[in-house]
């Protein structure tokens, strides 16, 4: 049993990230892990999962685009407004102490793989993230993890505007051939799902651990509706996801081929 | 010692996942056998695709759970293939479920659906979460109950299950006129019509406003329902709502229940509380020197 019925929490921060990006702070101790989401509901428009970017005893944090109703109006919403948050719902990456981390990001995905770096900066582990996105302009986080210590940075971007043309999985293959004590590395993944299952395989191909967050069209968060359960294991994302490791996403035979809408339906990427 | 023969098809045990519940894809039916259920039920399908309701749909509390998905399905066409896939997964039981605006089309959405390797077919006429769509539940009303049982009896070729409304007042009449009209088995009960305000914003929650209410605070609606349709009917019943322990199901057998629908217990002790379930009957049965459960089917009367 969770918390499963939505509590008002106040907006106490907001950092502008982009044109269509922003990062809201809430006040409350949800006790989150990297990789896990909340629902975020504002009454009479909408509610939908959102990835926790930022969690500490006081606050959490969402980074959000701007992209329907939900999201433009809580663009308009300021300091002292509340929102209606229930969860932490979902599986989380793991915090492993003396491991060589390999974080591959696109796009959004930058959000809960800086919360997990941020987490693992007490244990001793080096984190490579590769930093993926359309342009320069689309770069998340980019200062944010440059703040972080024990990491390196490599970044890519579809038009060259930052860092090198091209894509993170190739700047990951490179780093992952070359990698000394592969029983030491952990790659962790969030971003396009054809990203992802690119990651996926070369993590199978260079026998490195890996772990994957899937995203899927949920409904209630908590394992009931099975809205979001995968073929052909049948198990729900919501509940058993996001966040896989490898051993289970290759299982899920339906990633990077196709998801299903919110009447159940199957979408092919 | 939970074997249960139901309309003569075999299952390892009386405990099947209720309509609504996991149940969109084969693959999701496949995973309740895996933890523990003796056959399942597919989540409800309409003819052509549905949405279903904005969110908020669904909230958790101690003690209900509280839904308005507003029967969002694929389909019965999709639904089709992936209760084929069930049955390439499984050779578990399958009971399918469906639901529509009108009696016709009840017939309509059952032909095709049974094309799909089903043992036996629900109709869900007891949905309390369209009613701005398609007015009040059939299952309130014995004449409309007796059309669409009749209609899809007509056309089903496996045996039919009528689902029944926990609102209707007469739901041991509506029962007897399903049971008249060629009904095979009763399925008692839906959610039970109710909602939450949130104080915040002081609106309903739900965004259909009203809900159904299943869990813990359900359970002893559906066995006051089971107790008085077992009382009504020959045919068997499918005892369903809020069935969250061994206790519970032990409870509702003794109603008159020959197989037990469980769907909300998943939210309130995880995805294998089927197996729990199971192995808490089994427990207490030693215990009360219960050798299988034909002997206090319907006792406690």
């Amino acid at each position: 049993m969770q918390n499963a019925t939505p509590i008002f929490l106040p907006i106490i921060k907001i950092d502008n990230e982009n044109e269509n990006v922003k990062t809201f702070y809430i006040q409350g101790d949800i006790k989150a892990k990297p990789g896990q989401f909340v629902m975020l509901w504002l009454p009479r428009i909408d509610q939908k999962p959102f990835s926790i970017s930022d969690c500490d005893d006081n606050q959490f944090a969402l980074t959000i685009f701007k992209r329907g109703p939900l999201t433009e109006k809580l663009f308009n919403m300021g300091i002292g407004d509340k929102v209606g948050i229930t969860g932490p719902f979902g599986t989380n990456f793991s915090l492993k102490p003396d491991t060589n981390y390999f974080m591959v990001a696109g796009g959004y995905g930058a959000a809960p793989l800086y919360f997990l770096s941020k987490k693992l900066q007490s244990l001793n582990s080096h984190i490579d993230f590769f930093l993926g996105a359309r342009s320069d302009k689309h770069l998340l986080f980019l200062d944010k993890i440059k703040l972080l210590s024990n990491i390196t940075l490599h970044v890519a971007t579809d038009d060259g505007s930052a860092g090198e043309k091209g894509f993170v999985t190739q700047q990951l293959e490179e780093k992952l051939a070359a990698a000394e004590n592969k029983n030491k590395v952990l790659v962790c993944t969030c971003g396009p799902e054809l990203m992802e299952k690119k990651v996926l395989d070369l993590s199978n191909q260079y026998d490195v651990d890996s772990e994957i967050s899937i995203e899927r069209y949920m409904k209630c968060g908590f394992g009931v509706c099975g809205q979001c359960c995968v073929d052909p294991i049948g198990i729900s994302m919501c509940k058993n996801g996001p966040v896989v490791n490898k051993i289970i996403a290759n299982q899920i035979t339906e990633f990077g081929k196709y998801h299903r809408d919110k009447s159940g339906a199957k979408i092919f990427y | 010692m939970l074997q249960t023969i139901f309309l003569n098809k075999k299952f390892s045990n009386p405990i099947v996942v209720a309509s609504g519940v996991i149940g969109v894809t084969g693959a999701s039916l496949n995973r309740a056998i895996i933890n523990g259920c003796g056959g399942v039920t597919a989540k409800s399908v309409s003819l052509t695709p549905r949405f279903g309701h904005p969110n908020p749909t669904m909230i958790g509390q101690k003690h209900f759970f509280l839904n308005a998905v507003g029967l969002s399905n694929p389909g019965v066409d999709e639904a089709v293939k992936e209760l084929i896939e069930f049955k390439r997964l499984s050779s578990a039981p399958l009971i399918g479920s469906i639901f529509a605006g009108t009696p016709n089309e009840f017939a309509e959405v059952a032909e095709i659906l049974c094309q799909a390797p089903l043992d036996y077919l629900e109709i869900d006429i007891s949905c309390p979460n369209v009613s701005k769509e398609f007015g009040e539940p059939f299952a309130y009303t014995t004449s409309a109950v007796e059309i669409i049982t009749k209609k899809v009896k007509a056309v089903s070729n496996v045996p039919i299950s009528v689902k029944l409304s926990p609102n209707a007042w007469n739901i041991d009449q509506i029962a007897q006129a399903a049971e008249a009209a060629g009904a095979d088995a009763i399925t008692a009960v839906n959610t039970v019509s109710g909602m939450a305000i949130d104080v915040h914003s002081r609106i309903p929650i739900l965004s259909n406003k009203q809900g159904g209410v299943s869990g813990p605070a359900l359970f002893p609606i559906a066995l006051k329902c089971v107790y008085d349709i077992y009382k009504k009917v020959k045919i068997p019943i499918i005892g369903t709502g809020g069935i969250t322990t061994g206790k519970d199901a032990l409870e509702m057998i003794m109603a008159g229940a020959t197989l037990l629908g469980v769907g909300s217990a998943i939210y309130f002790r995880g995805e294998d509380v089927f197996m729990k379930i199971t192995q808490e009957m089994e427990e207490i049965m030693k215990a009360e020197n219960i050798k299988n459960l034909d002997e206090i089917r319907g006792c406690a009367q």
